[in-house]
């Protein structure tokens, strides 16, 4: 009791007196030979195994782009998924991606404290080399977001064109915002707002699981919506697609124009020969399109301004100018948790300044911003006015996610495979 | 598979190798303006002691179902008290491991007799939940010598740490791989 009291005393003395010392009560002698724990540290698994993950995906890919252009093999690629799913969704917890991936590049490249992890580095540009010269074969069988709404998947419906148009640009909004909210050191949108990732762990705030949720069901019945419709880093490979070298082909032999995969993809990327579609005249295509060349500067200007006005609000995601907020309002009205508060009331200077840095640093994002999405919509109207010519039956590269589900539906493929007999053939070519 | 040999160059292929080409040219400058900003190693989360307001978000915020965060002893710095604030709650009836005396929710501290009139406390990591509230005690009366971490061999490495983007004190920073830690060490002077 008295050495309590003792103790009790002493420690209100050293409170009173040198509240600020680091050690109030002096760590004692022990006479007894007591020795000193020391605190474990276990060691983080980003050490060595982050190349193994870069080995994985490389691997991977390898293995996809085998798989999609040499045996052309719906099965394989399926297992190449599954494998995927597991290792980079469940095991790997969905954490590196090549999907987020995006934002730390943008992080690195707006702010010199941010050192950017190679591996890190390796997952954004290694899918999209290889979408430069032989389309989206990461999405194909790589990535787990993508690999959990294939194998979900049992009854694709056909989203219509004036939908599915419009909901494809939300990626490459996404992609913006992403993009902005990185650079100014304002979080991570497109990791916190992956409805995929609660499924890897387990685990997730109520509305992102409810989000998740809400995906994999509508993922039934519509070919892969995350990917269509959200997905940014899809964004980028579609963009990546319009220069590829090689393509994914229902068939290598001849397309013979019997249409019979022209329901095959679920994800709407057939494209049928142009001979079979319905055409306006040249002159009102050649003057819509005129309209819409002159209409795109006009576009992205009214996108830019409507971006800066939208720079203040926006900011107000960023913890610091949030911080900042308060602490001014505190002034006048006391704020009701406090806690928070306490570093900025120590010495308000610093974040002050810094969150006018980045309330700058935002009208700038915001306005870029702003002039990305009219120039995303401007173009958009531009290709809806361009016309291709095309002789056979094809996936338009940018949309086809090489599943390799159209394969096996083209008689032409099911020959070379010899799956239909070889009579079938001599009689077709003799024809 | 698909560029079809007989075919000759024709503007489609063209324009796409020109593409391929400005591409790659963007793909080189992007790396050249990053080789500079990438590091070999790269980075995991950890909590910086001195910045740590013990708020308490450590134990919810984590996107595991048990945080990745924990209490770490630094045995150094310890008093080794016996009316240990850290482990004791305000006022406590009696001085011993009765769980009504604990301020630990989960009784996750393991106090044990050393000699007269020192304890050790040790942290028990399976039970411990992160929430800061023998921190908090031990930092506002005590030595300091309990503070939290995340701890490796859970933790996950989010890209944005879930918990970084609600901690109070703005204590979340990245730290090379290999050095992992930010541990309290015994002050030098004193
Ligand atoms: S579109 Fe995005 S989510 Fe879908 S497979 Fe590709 S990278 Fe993954
Ligand atoms: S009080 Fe909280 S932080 Fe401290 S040991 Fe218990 S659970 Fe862990
Ligand atoms: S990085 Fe992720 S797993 Fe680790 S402490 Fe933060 S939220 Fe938890
Ligand atoms: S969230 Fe931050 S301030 Fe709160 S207990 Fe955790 S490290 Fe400390």
């Amino acid at each position: 009791m008295f050495r309590r009291l003792l103790h009790l005393l002493f420690g209100l003395l050293l409170l009173s007196a040198t509240a600020l010392a680091e050690q109030r009560f002096p760590p004692p002698d022990f006479e007894s030979g007591y020795q000193l724990p020391t605190p474990t540290t276990p060691a983080p698994r980003a050490g060595l195994m982050q190349y193994a993950d870069v080995v994985v995906l490389l691997s991977a890919l390898a293995l996809a782009l085998w798989l999609v252009y040499r045996t052309r093999s719906r099965r394989g690629i399926t297992a190449l998924s599954l494998f995927s799913l597991a290792y980079f969704g469940f095991y790997r917890k969905g954490c590196v991606c090549a999907i987020g991936s995006v934002q730390n590049v943008a992080l690195a490249l707006c702010d010199s404290h941010y050192a950017l992890p190679v591996t890190v580095l390796i997952f954004f540009l290694a899918p999209l080399t290889v979408a430069l010269f032989a389309g989206r074969a990461f999405c194909a069988a790589v990535c787990p977001q993508g690999a959990i709404q294939d194998l979900v998947l049992i009854k694709p419906l056909k989203v219509p064109a004036w939908l599915e148009t419009p909901l494809g640009l939300i990626p490459y909004l996404f992609l913006g915002a992403g993009v902005c909210f990185a650079a100014t050191g304002s979080g991570f949108l497109i990791c916190r707002y992956d409805p995929l990732v609660p499924f890897f762990r387990f685990n997730g705030s109520e509305l992102m699981i409810g989000l998740g949720v809400a995906f994999l069901l509508a993922g039934l019945f519509v070919g892969r919506p995350y990917c269509r419709f959200l997905c940014p880093y899809g964004a980028l490979l579609r963009l990546a697609t319009l220069a590829a070298k090689w393509r994914v082909r229902v068939t290598p032999d001849t397309c013979t124009q019997c249409a019979l995969c022209q329901h095959s993809c679920p994800f709407g990327a057939m494209r049928e020969p142009t001979g079979m579609q319905k055409r306006e005249p040249l002159k009102t295509s050649r003057l819509r399109l005129a309209t819409f060349l002159l209409l795109l500067p006009v576009l992205v200007g009214l996108g830019a301004w409507g971006g800066s006005q939208l720079a203040t609000p926006a900011s107000k995601f960023n913890r610091t100018v949030k911080l900042a907020g308060r602490y001014v309002r505190s002034l006048t009205t006391p704020d009701r948790f406090p806690m928070e508060l306490q570093r900025v009331e120590a010495n308000p200077g610093p974040v002050l300044a810094k969150a006018e840095e980045i309330r700058q640093q935002f009208l700038l994002g915001a306005t870029l911003f702003g002039g990305w999405v009219g120039l995303v919509f401007g173009v958009k109207f531009i290709s809806l006015c361009l016309r291709r010519n095309r002789t056979d039956f094809e996936p338009d590269p940018g949309t086809c996610f090489a599943c390799a589900r159209c394969f096996e539906t083209c008689p032409s493929e099911r020959i070379r495979r010899g799956w239909i007999p070889a009579e079938l053939e001599t009689a077709r070519s003799k024809e | 598979m698909s560029t079809n040999p007989k075919e000759p160059v024709n503007r489609r292929n063209f324009l796409g190798a020109a593409a391929r080409v400005a591409a790659m040219t963007g793909v080189g400058a992007l790396l050249g303006k990053l080789a500079g900003a990438t590091a070999a190693k790269g980075t995991v989360w950890q909590i910086d002691p001195a910045k740590c307001v013990r708020c308490g978000k450590c134990a919810t915020a984590c996107v595991l179902e048990q945080s990745a965060v924990k209490c770490v002893h630094a045995y150094a710095v310890c008093g080794y008290c016996e009316l240990c604030t850290g482990y004791f709650g305000p006022e406590p009836n009696e001085l011993t491991t009765a769980a009504e005396n604990q301020l630990c929710p989960t009784a996750a501290i393991q106090r044990t007799y050393i000699e007269d009139p020192y304890y050790q406390y040790h942290i028990d990591e399976k039970l411990c939940i992160g929430c800061a509230k023998c921190v908090d005690g031990c930092n506002r009366y005590g030595n300091g010598s309990l503070f939290l971490q995340v701890r490796h061999d859970r933790c996950v490495n989010c890209n944005e740490c879930a918990i970084a983007r609600v901690c109070a004190g703005d204590a979340f920073v990245r730290v090379p791989v290999d050095q992992p830690y930010l541990l309290k060490t015994k002050p030098t002077t004193s």
